[in-house]
């Protein structure tokens, strides 16, 4: 038995694999980083971003666009990373949860989502900030039906802290913003 | 002592801790506290508590964290005895421990196990975690300053001297740990001095969380681990017939199949596993592909074959009809006999209630890897040692050398308390001979779950003078628990659906409660709120239909049975359940009825030292049930961290409330018809409460667990609210189709 008991899921995740580019390869753009994908083309986006890139923030919840657990933007726009096939996104700006964050700052949705408390279990948080930020882009000040709208699930039952948080984020000063 | 060993530990932390000087204390295998648990030894007081030279706290949290804020709140008790500073404590999640002792094999940790029972275990044993190394603080400092150490007292990670002179605990870590741990347990703190315990703490991985950075069991990848996914049977029992393999062989990244073999009752592990063909590829994406290509055939089990929603319904009523095949759970006074006794009226209802999955948001998924003298495995357990122990009886492997660690894991509600998926990855990684990473998809998570029970209640009751309740028959015709598993061969077959102390047993003179077993193919098992909720439902929605028949107050009717506050047995106090009934009541404003359409519904429960009411006011507009309002009274003890108590109770509410409304799982010809959330609906945004207005009474009690209490009263006081705003009474679940059936 190995005497830390404090020890991380070791072995760690390999290192992302960056394709050099060829003919055959799909060019993508991922929280502003350059990538080249040459293998299947119809591979859907989350399973490019969690077993190639070992970016696991979005997550599998259903594998037909119901859940919401893998959401991620596709040009600033709130999609389910599970029914994009990678050939379908050659030079979309792509961003995911890792990307979320300033260099200096949580991103205001993040900051309000530790504020209110509003992580349950954790595992749909992800896609329910991704969620939010396209709202918040979309529009500054959402109203509740807005927020009713959200079409994530959360099996915890978080929904009152979710919606507590997107209303703070939205209220929080200008300069905290992105 | 062995230097070999402990200085390993202090290399292998201080690694950990970024460069920065990490002390344990002193390494005395031998030395027992047996004040910390049986099999407690002074090493292991390490793994929980460790002082950084820089005044960081490293505090090892023991259960898995599957969204019950375990791993805030049981450090949270480490760290009020240990008076460290909060906001320099850092939660790191301990693998499960196994340990051989004089005394026998054990948990070395205690009970990592989660669930209702986790925060009980932990009150007394944690505390004294805490203080035994504040004790060792003192004592270095009481040396160090040549002073008594009962001058000596703690504040906020510092030892302070009667004249005002400090020391840091970063400071004294180096001396304390080359002290003995005391050989009596030093005493815990008057709860008037917490300053941690009671105080509202943020989830301690919160910041990780948001950050994409926490590593689900989902999450964990191996470079060498194949990525597999399971075809299975989709007939419970069912067996392989016939296989071709040749076009899944041929997806790119695809390595190989294995065939997994049916169930076999008499296994020592499970007898519950489905027949599959699992398909190991380089990643997901070529599993799954592979796996779309197989062309495979089921052959059902006889037995089960033509199971259905419509046979268990008609087998169901044709028991309760009967009087044979019944278990009596409970018989209290005579039941028969207060149905003929003078001036007394007879009343009667039947509710049913619906299998439930369980659909965590994260799926199953375990990585292993099994060779000949070592397994490791990664997964979101429930039940850890009951996963070494499974692991040892199939692979062979000696226990001490099982590693298991533990990620966050998406959620539970009682679905990880099997551990049906880690024998799967075992048995796919010894036959492959290399790590797997075996992973569920959501359509194999609803069809291949152990659900909720499917039950009929029939209630009656009798009056006397059509008002004093005389007696109550509780009837349940349900397909048993855990059916099939040979592990729990020995329990009673009602365990988990009908318990024998459920509201309002011992406080009616003429009651029973009756059990009728349907058989049926399902795995089945717990889900939030166990026997309690697949009871109150019922019982709770009766006792409003004796209210409304007998022109009675349904507040006062459940006020009058509880009766005077007393001790009715240990573990349930007829005052604290009536104490959470009325703080209910009040927040709802039960004594004024809105007018606008609106209705108030109302139901409490009590189990294992908890207390829980709901009401809820709702109206129905068209087709739709709105929920205007929600209140959740709690009574569970002393409250360690108020900030959780409010998340666990509002996310057990709206679990509930999600299973209420929506959720059933149904079969037909011997199979379950759910496959996706389009047909296995949840809870959404827009259809939550805005909140759950939870007030919860700090009784000064033990703590206690409180989501399975909470879950109960949930789908009764929504019902009764039904009632009260259409006067149509629901009595199958779930309750949104049926009411629209009604309507």
């Amino acid at each position: 038995m190995p005497d830390n008991p404090f020890r991380r899921t070791e072995p760690r995740p390999v290192p992302p694999v960056a394709a050099s580019a060829s003919e055959k390869t799909i060019p993508l753009v991922i929280n502003g980083k350059s990538f080249f994908h040459n293998g299947d083309p119809d591979m859907p986006l989350l399973w490019y971003l969690r077993d190639v890139l070992r970016l696991t923030g979005a997550k599998f919840g259903c594998g037909i666009g119901a859940c919401g657990a893998c959401t991620v933007l596709i040009d600033g726009k709130a999609e389910p990373a599970c029914l994009l096939p990678v050939k379908a996104l050659a030079h979309r700006e792509i961003l995911t949860i890792e990307g979320l964050a300033g260099k200096d700052a949580l991103h205001p949705l993040q900051e309000a989502w530790i504020a209110e408390d509003a992580v349950g279990c954790g595992y749909c948080q992800t896609g329910q900030i991704m969620a939010a930020a396209a709202l918040l882009a979309r529009k500054p000040h959402p109203d509740d039906a807005d927020i009713d709208a959200l079409p994530n699930l959360c099996r915890c039952g978080t929904y009152p802290r979710i919606r507590a948080a997107i209303v703070r984020a939205a209220n929080a000063p200008v300069e905290a913003k992105q | 002592m062995n230097f070999d060993r402990s200085r390993r530990r202090f290399l292998a932390v201080s690694t950990g801790a970024a460069g920065a000087l990490v002390v344990g204390w002193r390494v005395q295998a031998q030395q027992q506290l047996p004040y910390l648990g049986a099999r407690f030894q002074a090493q292991q007081l390490t793994d929980f508590v460790r002082v950084q030279a820089d005044g960081a706290v490293l505090i090892g949290a023991r259960g898995c964290e599957v969204g019950q804020g375990v791993k805030t709140d049981l450090p949270m008790l480490i760290a009020e005895e240990l008076d460290a500073d909060w906001s320099r404590v850092r939660v790191e999640q301990l693998s499960y421990g196994y340990i051989e002792t004089d005394s026998g094999p054990g948990d070395r940790y205690g009970n990592q196990g989660i669930g209702g029972d986790g925060t009980p275990a932990a009150w007394e044993q944690l505390r004294q975690a805490g203080a035994v190394a504040r004790w060792l603080l003192v004592q270095a400092a009481a040396q160090q300053w040549r002073l008594d150490a009962a001058t000596l007292r703690t504040e906020a990670g510092f030892v302070i001297a009667a004249d005002g002179r400090k020391l840091a605990y970063g400071d004294l870590a180096a001396s304390a740990a080359t002290l003995d741990a005391p050989a009596s347990p030093p005493p815990l703190k008057d709860p008037a001095q917490f300053a941690i315990i009671g105080k509202p703490m943020r989830t301690v991985d919160a910041h990780e969380v948001v950050l994409g950075r926490t590593e689900f069991g989902i999450d964990t990848y191996w470079g060498n681990a194949l990525v597999a996914v399971i075809a299975r049977c989709p007939y419970p029992g069912g067996t392989l017939d016939t296989l071709d393999d040749a076009l899944a062989r041929r997806v790119p990244g695809v390595h190989r199949t294995i065939v997994l073999p049916g169930p076999k009752p008499d296994a020592p592990f499970d007898g519950v596993l489905a027949a599959g063909v699992a398909v190991l590829a380089d990643d997901t994406w070529a599993a799954l592909r592979g796996r779309d290509k197989l062309k495979v055939a089921w052959k059902a089990d006889a037995a089960w074959a033509n199971d259905s929603n419509a046979s268990l319904e008609a087998r169901a009523t044709a028991v309760l009809d009967g009087t044979t095949g019944a278990t009596v759970v409970r018989n209290d006074g005579d039941f028969a006999k207060a149905k003929k006794a003078p001036r007394t009226t007879t009343l009667g209802a039947r509710y049913q209630l619906p299998f439930l999955a369980h659909a965590c948001l994260e799926p199953p998924c375990a990585t292993i890897e099994v060779s000949t003298d070592r397994v490791v495995l990664v997964a979101g357990l429930h039940d850890p040692a009951g996963a070494s122990h499974l692991l040892h009886v199939l692979t062979g492997v000696p226990r001490e050398a099982i590693d298991i660690r533990l990620p966050r894991a998406g959620g539970d509600f009682g679905r990880r308390l099997h551990n049906d998926y880690v024998a799967e990855a075992a048995l796919v990684a010894r036959e492959a001979g290399r790590p797997v990473k075996l992973v569920w998809m959501r359509e194999d998570d609803l069809q291949h779950d152990f659900y909720r029970p499917f039950g009929i209640h029939a209630l009656t009751a009798t009056l006397e003078r059509g008002k004093r309740l005389t007696g109550w028959s509780h009837r349940v015709a349900a397909t048993p628990r855990n059916w099939r598993d040979s592990r729990l061969a020995g329990n009673p077959p009602f365990s988990g659906v009908v318990d024998a102390d459920a509201f309002p047993s011992g406080l009616v003179a003429n009651l029973e409660q009756v059990f009728h077993a349907l058989p049926c193919g399902l795995p089945r098992g717990e889900l939030r709120g166990g026997a309690g909720a697949f009871q109150a439902f019922a019982a709770q929605c009766f006792l409003d239909e004796i209210a409304v028949a007998t022109h009675q107050d349904p507040v006062q009717l459940r006020m009058d049975v509880l009766g005077a506050p007393r001790m009715l047995r240990p573990g349930f106090d007829t005052g604290r359940l009536a104490g959470v009934l009325r703080i209910a009541a009040g927040k709802i404003d039960w004594q004024h009825k809105p007018k606008n359409g609106h209705g108030l519904g109302i139901a409490c429960h009590a189990g294992a030292g908890a207390y829980a009411a709901h009401a809820f006011e709702v109206s129905v507009e068209g087709n739709d049930l709105v929920i205007h309002r929600a209140v959740c009274a709690i009574d569970s003890g002393r409250t360690l961290n108020p900030l959780n108590l409010q998340a666990q109770a509002t996310m057990a509410t709206l679990g509930a409330v999600s299973a209420t409304l929506h959720e059933a799982i149904t079969l037909k010809n011997g199979q379950v018809q759910q496959h996706n959330f389009p047909d296995y609906p949840l809870l959404r945004m827009g259809q939550a409460p805005h909140a759950v207005e939870v007030h919860s009474v700090d009784s000064g009690a033990d703590p206690a667990g409180l989501d399975d209490v909470v879950a109960a009263s949930v789908a009764p006081a929504l019902a009764n609210a039904v009632y009260a705003a259409t006067t149509v009474r629901v009595r199958k679940l779930p309750l949104l189709p049926e009411l629209r059936r009604l309507l």
